[in-house]
């Protein structure tokens, strides 16, 4: 299976977290599933015109692209020119490449919440015209438009995130290599349900604290993140606490709250990022299939029955008390 | 003379594009355009400060955690906030991990693959070049990938993530390490020692970073030959290319570090500016810091200093010819890098290199390599002293009305975050990345940067659609176009 890496108006920091991936490491993986790079602008030898060769014979169809994979967002500025960015040596926008290659390709794969919604590139006024290749923030259309199928007939498959995990890419890929990703298996948003179908929350280390609404109130707290410090983890969907990030890791379990990077327009959710907006004290965020009144209630009885350990070790960077040690010969 | 185009360039960060004139197979002038831009600037004016934390490191997903820390260290300016030692140990071992790791992709991944290219098909090292580095199918890449995913392992219990963490703070480090974390790390570093002894030096690191001149240097190479391991390897690749005569910036002998790794007010590597000419070290002060936008397309007039300068683009400025500002310290072009921090760090074997050849293809390679072996023995000595208990972030507010400076190192080179805080809100962001002091395009004098200076004099035969030794300076600078553009 042919695939061809571009990268458009992101950080590249997509490919430089793939390259993280691991049991095997990624060139291996790619290899053991019979996919092969035609060209990828981090890895590949070919330079300049040779590359340049590797585009145009796949526009042409003498090359059959299986999937093109476009990372980082489509600057469509100033004034639909596409000239913020350029492919170095063509003269010719990055956004004409990409609708190039989308015509031929029997799949394409937005890697990347910028590929994918547009992004922090599309942050604040949009300075570049900033969008997704099927989206835009949330509204379906962005650079190839919403009625855009892949020669497979699929939509653009979104492996949103910022970056996203090397195991999100990787299984896309391999899924595709194998036996193909069907309809179904893509969400509302046109995210591989594989990982889409969950929640951050899930799993977090810090759901004991969830539970009793023990809240962090400062960087470095140990404490649950959604009622003071702005984590989405109870409505973001990624399986980010239950595949580890880097061996060992996590936003929430590095100390920080989840920003909700797989969601379109994480970029400007409306409030300072490491705030919870609240109503009348509640947060305007709730969980995902929770209604308020049932966490209002639920909230306020878990608060009076939190143990000391618990409330104690919220506020703390450590834990400073310590689960007791009590036989009660009831197990 | 004939005038050609060049590009795409990959194995570099980002997007770069090259405008050569040649003369009789020469360069005889270059002009570097960053074809890319996505407007970080003007993105973060407005936000509160601390939202600077989540947009800051998106502009790089190779040094995102520099950028953090650029932030961080700008936004504690403001602030008037320092880190206790913890967070000042878990900072410089995410920033070193990053750098490290860098350092390692830009060898292996970026840089070695162009030799083993088959135009060198005639070289009596090619065949062992090419099973070693050939792009993508190379043994070396099967042993550092995961070499490398392990190292960052660090990164995942100190960071959360990599890229785009949030652990870093003006306070410190929002992730306190437990006792047994920071046993874990401390096994990771040795670990990582031990894969760079055994592939990368053939030798231990203190006996690399102990080698004090480059006759020293052939010494050692010559004792056991290129088969000892990858540098050796890309030592006798220089010797014989004679990769010490390419790639000088003739009228940029001045070595630029802002200095890094903080501890308790100290850095670990100085700042200054090394002057190449007259053999001296001068202080380094961030107002001698211009932003000059004369050849890019960006609105504005002439040179001014980053915490008044301002970013807006302008596609019709006829002089521009790239999205990249032109810094210049006291008026001069200067370059940045690791062989710069370890010249103005006094490292006598950078020094000897520099003194030499000056900044070339072959010594900022070495230097690049020399500090990885400086830095890991560090990285095992800060991880030793953490203090699992003791804090790691300090509490602290930001003032409705400041300025703050982060002057760091990233792997690159020098990198410069500079913030005018008003009524609460961001008023100005102003960004220097390494790479754009390395390839800054022309300024208000019409004096080319780093980069367009190194070039001239590259072979370039007139028939060769991308000449090697172009590509050879071009990425001997490990050039990041995202950052340079953000
Ligand atoms: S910190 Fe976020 S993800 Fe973790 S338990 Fe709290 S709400 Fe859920
Ligand atoms: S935890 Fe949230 S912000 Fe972090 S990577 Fe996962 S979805 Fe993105």
């Amino acid at each position: 299976m042919n695939v061809l890496w571009l990268q458009s108006g992101g950080c590249g920091g997509c490919t430089m977290s793939l390259l993280c991936a691991e049991s095997p490491d990624v060139l291996a993986t790619l290899e053991g599933g019979g996919v092969s790079l035609l060209w990828h602008p981090s890895l590949s030898e070919a330079s300049g015109r040779e590359a340049v060769a590797i585009l145009e014979s796949c526009i042409a169809g003498t090359t059959p692209l299986d999937v093109l994979c476009v990372e980082g967002a489509l600057l469509r500025g100033p004034h639909g020119s596409g000239r913020f960015h350029v492919l170095a040596g063509t003269g010719q926008a990055m956004i004409d490449w990409v609708r190039a290659l989308a015509a031929r390709a029997r799949h394409t794969v937005a890697v990347g919440t910028c590929a994918a919604f547009g992004g922090v590139t599309a942050a604040a006024y949009n300075p570049t015209d900033a969008c997704g290749l099927q989206y835009d923030g949330n509204a379906a259309g962005g650079l190839l438009g919403a009625g855009y199928r892949s020669a497979s007939g699929l939509p653009v498959i979104n492996v949103a995130g910022c970056p996203t995990h090397p195991g999100w890419v990787l299984e896309t890929l391999l899924a595709l290599a194998l036996d193909g990703i069907a309809a179904a298996d893509l969400d509302a948003l046109g995210r591989p349900r594989f990982y889409a179908d969950q929640l951050v929350h899930h799993g977090c280390s810090r759901n004991e604290f969830y539970e009793f609404k023990a809240s962090a109130e400062k960087a470095s707290d140990l404490g649950c993140m959604m009622e003071h410090m702005g984590c989405k983890g109870t409505q973001a969907h990624a399986d980010c606490n239950v595949r580890p990030w880097n061996g060992a890791g996590s936003c929430t379990s590095g100390g920080y709250p989840c920003i909700s990077c797989t969601e379109p327009g994480f970029e400007e959710p409306g409030h300072p990022f490491f705030e919870t907006p609240k109503v009348g004290g509640i947060p305007i965020g709730l969980p995902t299939d929770m209604p308020k009144a049932w966490f209002v209630a639920l909230a306020a009885l878990s608060k009076s029955a939190t143990p000391k350990r618990v409330r104690t070790n919220a506020t703390a960077d450590h834990p400073v008390v310590t689960p007791v040690i009590r036989k009660t010969g009831l197990k | 003379m004939s005038r050609r185009v060049l590009g795409p360039f990959n194995r570099v960060e980002g997007d770069l594009e090259l405008s050569l004139d040649t003369d009789d197979g020469v360069v005889s002038a270059a002009r570097v355009n960053s074809p890319l831009y996505r407007g970080f600037e003007q993105i973060l004016e407005g936000k509160v400060p601390a939202d600077a934390l989540v947009i800051v490191p998106r502009i790089c997903g190779i040094c995102s955690v520099s950028q953090s820390v650029a932030a961080a260290t700008a936004l504690a300016d403001a602030m008037g906030v320092t880190p206790p030692p913890n967070g000042a140990r878990a900072t410089n071992l995410m920033l070193a991990t990053e750098n490290l790791a860098d350092h390692l992709t830009h060898f292996y991944l970026f840089f070695m693959p162009d030799f083993a290219r088959d135009a060198y098909a005639g070289a009596p090292w090619f065949a062992s070049a090419e099973a070693r580095f050939k792009a993508i199918r190379g043994a070396a890449a099967a042993d550092v990938l995961p070499a490398r995913a392990q190292f960052m392992h660090l990164l995942g219990t100190l960071a959360g993530k990599w890229p785009h963490t949030l652990s870093v703070q003006p306070g410190g480090s929002a992730r306190a390490v437990s006792a047994t974390e920071r046993v874990r790390m401390v096994s990771l570093i040795r670990h990582f020692r031990a894969w760079l002894e055994r592939h990368l030096f053939g030798d231990a690191l203190e006996a690399i970073s102990g080698i004090g001149s480059e006759a020293a240097l052939w010494e050692w190479f010559d004792a056991k030959g290129p088969e000892r391991g990858d540098f050796a390897r890309f030592l006798g690749i220089a010797r014989n290319l004679r990769l010490d005569r390419l790639g000088r910036c003739e009228g940029g002998e001045r070595y630029l570090s802002h200095g890094n790794y903080v501890f308790e007010g100290e850095r670990l590597f100085a700042r200054g500016v090394w002057d190449g000419v007259s053999a001296s070290l001068l202080d380094f002060a961030h107002e001698d810091v211009t932003e000059d936008v004369s050849h890019a397309w960006m609105a504005g007039e002439g040179a001014c200093h980053p915490l008044s300068g301002f970013t807006q683009p302008d596609i019709a400025r006829e002089s521009g010819y790239s999205w990249c500002k032109a810094p210049r310290w006291r008026g001069e072009v200067v370059q940045c890098g690791a062989l710069s921090r370890q010249v103005v760090d006094a490292h006598p074997l950078a020094r000897d290199l520099v003194a030499a050849g000056g900044g070339n293809v072959f010594s900022r390679v070495v230097g690049r390599l020399l500090e990885i072996a400086r830095v890991v023995p560090e990285m095992e000595r800060w991880a030793l002293a953490i203090e699992p208990g003791e804090r790691f972030c300090t509490e602290a507010g930001v003032p409705d009305s400041a300025q703050g400076v982060g002057l760091i190192e990233a792997a690159r080179g020098a990198l410069g975050h500079w913030v005018v805080i008003r009524k609460g809100r961001i008023q100005r962001y102003q960004i220097i990345a390494p790479t754009t002091w390395n390839f800054s395009p022309r300024d208000e004098r019409g004096t080319p940067g780093a980069l367009e200076q190194a070039l001239v004099g590259t072979p370039a035969c007139e028939s060769d659609e991308m000449p090697l030794a172009v590509q050879h300076v071009v990425r001997s600078f490990d050039p990041c176009m995202v950052c340079t553009v953000h």
